[in-house]
């Protein structure tokens, strides 16, 4: 267990620190593309480090995930609309939001196991998405604009680009410690023990629903955060955000970087953004690639990313 | 909303329930049978009516373009099933899910290249243009009609082959419990590649029946394959009598919600609020529906599994 450990916090610590040192050197070299990219990446990052939390550690395949990023982004965009801008308001709204979402539709799906657990999350996904679509006050279909950015206690801070990068930073930093300890402590290792053998849980004394229901809620707050990081990086909210594809490839970012590794699953959603953005790049049919190179990661590339980067993880 | 509203209505969702039918039956047997799950069954959809557009370019008939789909929606399923779905049989869910949504990024991808991403269109028959006048001030199209019929033709058909053929009983077995069906001797993976081909025919035979009154777009099976996969968990995994039934409800559930929600709507809230509500809530009515029938029933209506 210790080496994986220490691994896991060097991947992080070399992650971080790369972030940390990007919008120094891009200023250097006089790119802003990069920060942006950089930003992008890192919202991806927390949701799919909340993803791994529950997917990873409790093996729930939730295929709505893409949902809280739409519910944090939205509560950003509609209370925009109607001139709360402050951060005092929008972060408990979207916590409350994405909580309360999380605790009704996770009530519901944690009744059910393996595949219809990834429908009836999928489902519910597909509701938030067309509860969007219909939302004709709020731009419907095309999505809504949002004219500026967060304030912070009345000051519009997160409007200058590095700024707001290191804002998106820590909050990355923030999801990566909150699941870490998570998973660390005693809650943490019900959660995984959950996933090897409910049975024995029970035997204990121990009915994981409960467990699988928080860190549901959980895992549903902290991709709301990284929806409203989304809604503030882009000044745009759009349905589009909660498409089934979203949550696929949520999904997707996880695995490459490897499952039960939050890391790990920085590393993926990096990854997976810079091949759709180097392949993008090459040709706009860059899905011709993409869709046949993750049918092979998942044929021939057990383990993700970070057991290839470590070697260690035994296949299975 | 009058009677004869209603009456189009309740056809018009009779005929989206047989095309859920056609694409759920194959999903829901390859699922019962060697549980897999195969998101990419949704593009075979999308390809059978693709093929169907090239078929009558070829041939500049309705027919011919009917026989070029499924045959060649047929044939890429099979060589999916070749070059990657085997291979997967043995795999987790997880890994299922993210192999075949490679496909669907990759088959879309392929379709807008190929075809180009403006929506084409397939011209309907001659024979079946044309309306009924099914009742006073009712005219309703032909080619509908025809569609209803072929799809019932097809459920009956299947529900024959399933029921009161050698093959349909090892796919029931299959379904129940695989495990066992292959102890007894049977080659489980050519039953399933018998199943998946067929499966594949279906789903791309629906895309053909649905191209002439849709639009032929890439990706335009994506939402059908949510659609099936609520109709098959509703139904009970691997339940072919489950999938007709829960294909025909939430087939007239999604069309009468959506003809009807928003003047529902008003009866109990000011026009305006229901002009907003009522939409919302008739797109999601399908996925209540789900989520109430799991929650009482964690199998779906009609569980085809023993265990």
């Amino acid at each position: 267990m210790a080496p994986r450990r220490s691994r896991e916090t060097l991947i992080a610590a070399v992650a971080f620190i790369l972030f940390a040192l990007l919008p120094p050197v891009a200023s250097a070299m006089n790119d802003t593309f990069f920060v942006f990219f950089a930003i992008r990446v890192m919202v991806f990052a927390i949701a799919a480090v909340s993803l791994s939390l529950i997917l990873g550690f409790g093996a729930l395949v939730s295929f709505g995930h893409a949902a809280y990023l739409g519910l944090g982004a939205y509560s950003v965009g509609i209370l925009a609309e109607h001139g709360y801008w402050d951060v005092t308001i929008s972060l408990p709204v979207t916590l409350l939001v994405c909580g309360l979402f999380a605790a009704v539709t996770g009530a519901i799906s944690l009744k059910t196991r393996g595949v219809y657990f990834i429908m009836i999350t999928l489902a519910f996904g597909q509701m938030a998405y067309y509860t969007a679509t219909s939302l004709s006050a709020y731009g419907g279909d095309d999505g809504l604009t949002i004219w500026g950015r967060t304030e912070i206690f009345g000051a519009s801070v997160l409007g200058d680009r590095t700024t707001f990068y290191y804002v998106v930073l820590g909050m990355l930093l923030l999801s990566y410690v909150i699941a870490r300890v998570i998973v660390a402590s005693r809650f943490g290792r019900v959660l995984q023990g959950a996933k090897q053998s409910e049975m024995r849980l029970r035997a204990v004394g121990i009915d994981p629903y409960w467990y699988r229901l928080v860190a549901y809620v959980i895992a549903g707050m902290m991709a709301g955060v990284a929806g409203a990081l989304l809604a503030n990086a882009a000044e745009f909210v759009s349905p589009a955000y909660m498409s089934w594809h979203r949550s696929g490839e949520l999904i997707v970012m996880v695995v490459l970087g490897g499952l039960g590794s939050l890391a790990g699953s920085i590393v993926g959603a990096a990854s997976f953004l810079i091949l759709e953005e180097v392949l993008a790049h090459f040709t706009e049919h860059w899905r011709l690639i993409f869709g046949p190179l993750l049918v092979l990661v998942v044929l021939f590339g057990k383990g993700g990313l970070t057991a290839m980067l470590g070697g260690g993880r035994k296949n299975g | 909303m009058s009677a004869t509203l209603l009456a189009v209505q309740t056809l018009n969702g009779l005929q989206l329930g047989i095309l859920l039918f056609l694409i759920a039956a194959g999903l829901t047997l390859v699922f019962g049978v060697m549980d897999f799950i195969n998101l990419a069954h949704g593009v075979q959809y999308m390809l059978g009516a693709y093929l169907a557009v090239t078929g009558y370019s070829l041939t500049g008939t309705f027919w011919g373009a009917l026989l070029f789909g499924v045959l060649g929606a047929l044939v890429v399923g099979l060589v999916l099933e070749l070059l990657v779905f085997r291979h997967l049989y043995d795999r987790d869910h997880l890994d299922q899910v993210l192999a075949t949504f490679g496909i669907i990024l990759f088959l879309n991808e392929a379709v807008r290249t190929i075809w180009g991403s403006t929506p084409l269109t397939l011209p309907m028959p001659d024979l079946l243009s044309g309306s009924f006048e099914l009742m006073d001030g009712l005219l309703y199209p032909v080619y509908r009609i025809a569609l209803i019929v072929a799809g019932l033709v097809v459920a009956a058909v299947l529900y024959v082959l399933v029921t009161h053929t050698r093959a349909g009983m090892l796919v029931r077995a299959g379904a129940t419990n695989a495990p066992m069906v292959a102890a007894l001797g049977v080659d489980i993976r050519r039953l399933f590649m018998l199943v998946f081909g067929f499966g594949t025919m279906l789903a791309g035979f629906a895309g053909i029946l649905a191209a002439p009154i849709l639009v032929v777009e890439p990706g335009m099976g994506d939402n059908l394959l949510i659609l099936a996969f609520v109709v098959i968990v509703i139904g009970g995994i691997g339940s072919i009598r489950g999938a007709f039934i829960a294909a025909l409800i939430v087939g007239l559930v999604d069309t009468l919600g959506r003809g009807f929600a928003t003047d529902i709507a008003k009866l109990v809230m000011s026009p305006s609020a229901a002009n907003s509500v009522g939409p919302a809530i008739a797109s999601m009515l399908i996925y209540l529906l789900m989520a109430a029938v799991l929650f009482f029933r964690p199998t779906g209506l009609f569980p085809a599994r023993g265990g």
